[in-house]
C-alpha cells in the first residue's frame, strides 16, 4: 500500500533520513521505532508532503506522492495524527472534528462518521462544546485521532501517541489503535515506547540516526538480543 | 448638567462614527496578521483605494451607495488578494522584518502609483445621502453617521457568521492557530490566506467609502493616518484577536471624540498613542490577548 524506496531527506544542512525503505501492507499495523531524533517524525512528515524528500520514492497505491501537495495527500487517504496531538485550541472539539472531514462533500457520511469517532471515545461527546485547549492530555490526543479518522483515511499515520500520557491513558489508546485497525485502517505507527508499540505491531522498523538498522516480525523483534537491549530496557 | 449629557452624548455619537471606520480597517490588519503574522501596512492605502472604487462609482458609473459600496469592496479584495500573492507570497518563509519592509514598500507603491493615476488633487465625494440632520435632545444625528454606524455593525456581524460557522471560516481560523496542523487536514493553506486577504481588504474599502461619504473628501494619501490609527486599535484590543480589533476600533473613536470635545482636539493623535504605550505597558497582548499554554 505504501512503499518508501531509498529516501533521502534534509533540513537544511543536515540529512534527516539517510535512504530508509520500508513498507506497509493493506490491512497491517507497522511501527516505526527508535529513541529521539532517530528520524521517525521526519518520516511520517515526508509521507504527508509536509517535507520533500531530495530523492528517493513516496509511493502510495502504485501513485508517487513527492510532488503532490499535502491536501491532495489527504484526499488520497493518507492522515496523520502529529506528535504533540496539535489539536485546534481555540476551537471546540466538534469544529476539530469538522475540520479533519475538511475535504468531504458526503454530510451524511460525515455525519456517521462523528458517532463513529464517539464510538470509540465517549469522552469527546461529553465535551464535544468544550473548547479543545481546555481538555486534558488524554483528552487531547483522542481528540487528534478522532480528528484524523474523520477523513476516512486508508492509512492512518500516528506520531507518538503514547507522549506523556499515564500509562493506564496509554493501554487505553492502544487497545482503540488495535480497534481502528480491525474496522479495516492500515497504520503506521512512530513510538518511542517500543515495548506497547511492538505488542500490537504486526511488522517493525527500527530506526537509528536517519537509518533502518533492523526490521522484522514484531513478536521475533521483541524477543531479539538487539531490541531488548537497546528499546526495551533489557 | 444637561448641557455636560448632551455633550457626552454628542462625542459618543460622533465616536462611534468615526470608531466604525477604524474598526473596519483594523479588522483587515488584525485578520492578515493572525494567519500569516505580517503588519500589513499597505492595508490603509487598500482602504484608500477602495475610497476611489467608491468615487468612481457614485460620479463616473452613477451608482447609488450600496452598490458603490460593493463594487469598491470586490476592487479592494482583488487587490488584496494580488498583493498578497505578488508581494508577500514568495517572501512567507524570509525574515519577518523582509516581509514588513515589503509592506511598507506596497504602501508608498500605492500611495504614489496612486497620485500618478488619479492625481494627487483631492476629489469631492458627490452627495450619496440626503443631509438630513435629527436634532434628539440637542444631540445632533447626521444621515451619515447612522449609515456609518449600521454599514460597519452589519459587516461586522457578516464576518462573523463568515469566521464563525463558514468552511472557510474555520479554516481560517485553524491556519492562524497552527499552518502545520492545517495542512494535515487538508485545507489549502494559499487559498485560505488569500481568502483572508481578499475579506480584510473588502473591510477595508468599506472604509474607505464610508471615509468619503462622512468626511466628502478623498485623496491618495488618504489611509495613512486612519491607517496607522487601526493598526494602534488593533493592537489595543490584542492583535490578530477579531472582537479586539472592534473593541479597539470603537474605543479609539470614542477616545478621539472626546478629546476633541474637550477642546483639545490637536492632542487627539497623542492621546491615542499614549493609550497605546500604556496598554502596551500594562497589558502587552492587548485588552483581549490572552496566552494559550500547551498542555501535556
Amino acid at each position: 500500500m505504501l512503499v518508501l524506496e531509498d529516501v533521502n531527506v534534509y533540513y537544511g544542512a543536515i540529512h534527516a533520513l539517510k535512504g530508509i525503505s520500508l513498507e506497509v501492507n493493506q490491512g497491517e499495523i507497522v511501527t516505526l521505532i527508535g529513541s529521539n531524533g532517530a528520524g521517525k517524525s521526519t518520516s511520517l512528515k515526508t509521507i504527508s508532503g509536509l517535507l520533500r524528500p531530495k530523492d528517493g520514492k513516496v509511493m502510495f497505491k502504485g501513485a508517487d506522492l513527492a510532488s503532490i501537495a499535502p491536501q491532495t495527500i489527504v484526499a488520497q487517504g493518507i492522515s496523520q495524527v502529529p506528535e504533540g496531538r496539535r489539536v485546534f485550541a481555540n476551537m471546540t472539539v466538534i469544529e476539530n472534528l469538522e475540520l479533519g472531514a475538511y475535504l468531504r462533500k458526503d454530510k451524511s457520511g460525515i455525519k456517521e462518521d462523528m458517532k463513529r469517532v464517539y464510538e470509540l471515545f465517549p469522552r469527546l461527546l461529553e465535551r464535544k462544546n468544550q473548547l479543545s485547549g481546555t481538555l486534558s492530555g488524554g483528552e487531547q490526543q483522542m481528540l487528534a485521532m478522532g480528528r484524523a479518522l474523520m477523513s476516512k483515511p486508508q492509512l492512518l499515520l500516528l506520531d507518538e501517541p503514547s507522549m506523556g500520557l499515564a500509562p493506564i491513558l496509554v493501554k487505553q489508546i492502544f487497545s482503540i489503535i488495535k480497534e481502528i485497525n480491525a474496522s479495516g485502517t492500515t497504520i503506521l505507527l512512530v513510538e518511542q515506547n517500543a515495548h506497547m508499540a511492538l505488542s500490537i505491531a504486526n511488522r517493525a522498523y527500527v530506526l537509528e540516526t536517519g537509518k533502518i538498522v533492523l526490521s522484522g516480525d514484531a513478536k521475533q523483534l521483541a524477543a531479539s538480543e538487539e531490541v531488548r537491549k537497546a528499546y526495551l530496557g533489557g | 448638567m444637561g448641557n455636560v449629557t448632551e455633550q457626552v452624548l454628542q462625542q459618543i455619537v460622533n465616536g462611534l462614527s468615526l470608531g466604525s471606520i477604524y474598526a473596519l480597517v483594523a479588522l483587515g490588519y488584525t485578520m492578515v496578521y493572525g494567519i500569516i503574522k505580517l503588519i500589513n501596512f499597505a492595508h490603509g492605502d487598500v482602504m484608500m483605494v477602495g475610497a476611489y472604487a467608491g468615487w468612481f462609482a457614485t460620479t463616473t458609473l452613477h451608482l447609488s451607495f450600496i452598490p458603490a459600496l460593493l463594487i469598491a469592496m470586490v476592487v479592494s479584495a482583488i487587490l488584496g488578494v494580488l498583493i498578497e500573492r505578488i508581494a508577500y507570497k514568495p517572501l512567507r518563509n524570509a525574515t519577518r522584518i523582509a516581509s514588513l519592509i515589503t509592506a511598507i514598500g506596497v504602501s508608498f507603491f500605492l500611495e504614489y502609483g496612486g497620485m500618478l493615476v488619479v492625481s494627487p488633487q483631492m476629489r469631492t465625494y458627490p452627495p450619496v445621502f440626503p443631509d438630513t440632520i435629527w436634532n434628539v435632545g440637542g444631540i445632533i444625528i447626521k444621515y451619515g453617521d447612522i449609515v456609518m454606524i449600521l454599514t460597519s455593525i452589519i459587516l461586522m456581524i457578516l464576518l462573523h457568521v463568515i469566521v464563525k460557522y463558514s468552511k472557510i471560516g474555520k479554516a481560517m481560523r485553524a491556519v492562524s492557530f497552527d499552518n502545520e496542523a492545517a495542512l494535515l487536514m487538508g485545507i489549502n493553506v494559499n487559498n485560505t490566506i488569500s481568502a483572508t486577504f481578499a475579506i480584510g481588504s473588502a473591510l477595508a474599502a468599506a472604509a474607505g467609502v464610508l471615509m468619503g461619504v462622512y468626511f466628502n473628501t478623498i485623496n491618495p494619501l488618504m489611509g495613512i493616518i486612519p491607517g496607522l490609527k487601526a493598526f494602534v486599535a488593533a493592537v489595543l484590543g490584542g492583535i490578530g484577536i477579531i472582537p479586539g480589533a472592534m473593541v479597539g476600533g470603537f474605543f479609539l473613536g470614542l477616545t478621539e471624540s472626546f478629546v476633541s470635545g474637550l477642546g483639545a482636539s490637536t492632542w487627539r493623535d497623542a492621546v491615542a498613542f499614549l493609550i497605546l504605550i500604556l496598554v502596551l505597558i500594562i497589558k502587552p497582548s492587548g485588552l483581549f490577548g490572552k496566552n494559550i499554554r500547551e498542555k501535556v
